[in-house]
């Protein structure tokens, strides 16, 4: 099965929680993955955010429900980066 | 701690956290001078009895906790849904509902009412503890209806020296100040007795 290690996401976020709130939250929700947050475009009440995650399996899954459950909504996927899995034999 | 936590983060989230501030002094006070004030009818009476003035004041002081849990309720659920309305206008139209916001704009009028409904209950309760306590034997050195103004003037004054401390400002003159509306309104109220 592939694993998920680099993606790259469009979301769109109010301020609150902010930047460091978000991206932490989303770090400590994840566990073993890096997260990197760029704040594109802000406006009266909403902000648009490039958000990086790196990790050895990402679950893509957990990133939007996380990403969701902070009012945030993800508007596209801009990169990914797969490995192939290693398969049993 | 980690209802606390949600409770910070859901108030930081809605901007809500001087909200609650404000309800519980602008309340407290209310409670406060009302119970002063009902405490000091009695006593420029002369005569009321124990059991009339406890039953009054508490009274008094479910209406002032009812009061206040039922009007913040209404008003802050009001301002909450308008605005998780506009963010999630501002949001191109998706729902909130499920999200941290969503949860906060049900929770924090919650929070904001309970503030606001038990700051007058409390401050009530503790001001006419001293007639509780003249009701069940205990013998006080003055007046229990004195020991209860007594008890709402430091009230009013600690409301006071609270604000001092939020805003910065000198608490002791911030305490001062509120002291001296209390002997304002305990002034007013023995004139009565003329």
């Amino acid at each position: 099965m592939a694993r998920l290690r680099y993606i790259v996401l469009d979301v769109l976020k109010p301020h609150q929680p902010g930047g460091v709130e978000f991206a932490g939250a989303l770090a400590d929700h994840l566990g073993d993955c890096s997260v990197r947050l760029e704040v594109e475009e802000r406006d009266e009440k909403t902000e648009s955010v490039t958000v990086e995650v790196a990790g050895p399996d990402i679950d893509f899954d957990a990133v939007t429900a996380r990403i969701n459950e902070m009012g945030g909504s993800v508007h596209s996927v801009d990169e990914v980066e797969v490995d192939p899995g290693v398969e049993e034999s | 701690m980690k209802l606390l936590d949600q409770t910070r983060h859901f108030l930081s989230l809605t901007h809500s956290q001087g909200i609650a501030r404000r309800y519980f002094v602008v309340n407290g006070f209310d409670g406060a001078l009302a119970m002063l004030g009902l405490v000091m009818g009695f006593y420029v009476t002369g005569d009321a009895s124990l059991e009339v003035a406890i039953t009054a004041c508490m009274g008094g002081a479910i209406a002032l906790g009812v009061s206040g849990l039922s009007s913040a309720y209404i008003s802050e659920a009001a301002e909450r849904r308008r605005d998780l309305r506009s963010l999630e206008e501002a949001m191109a139209g998706e729902s909130l509902q499920n999200s941290s916001h969503g949860r906060a704009a049900r929770l924090v009028p919650v929070y904001v009412a309970s503030v606001n409904g038990l700051a007058p209950f409390v401050t009530a309760l503790l001001i006419i503890a001293p007639l509780w306590m003249a009701r069940w034997g205990v013998v006080l050195p003055f007046s229990p209806f004195l020991a209860a103004a007594g008890t709402a003037t430091f009230l009013l004054f600690f409301y006071g020296v609270y604000l001092g401390v939020v805003s910065g400002t000198f608490w002791l003159w911030s305490g001062v100040r509120t002291l001296f509306i209390a002997a304002a309104t305990a002034g007013l109220i023995l004139l009565l007795r003329f």
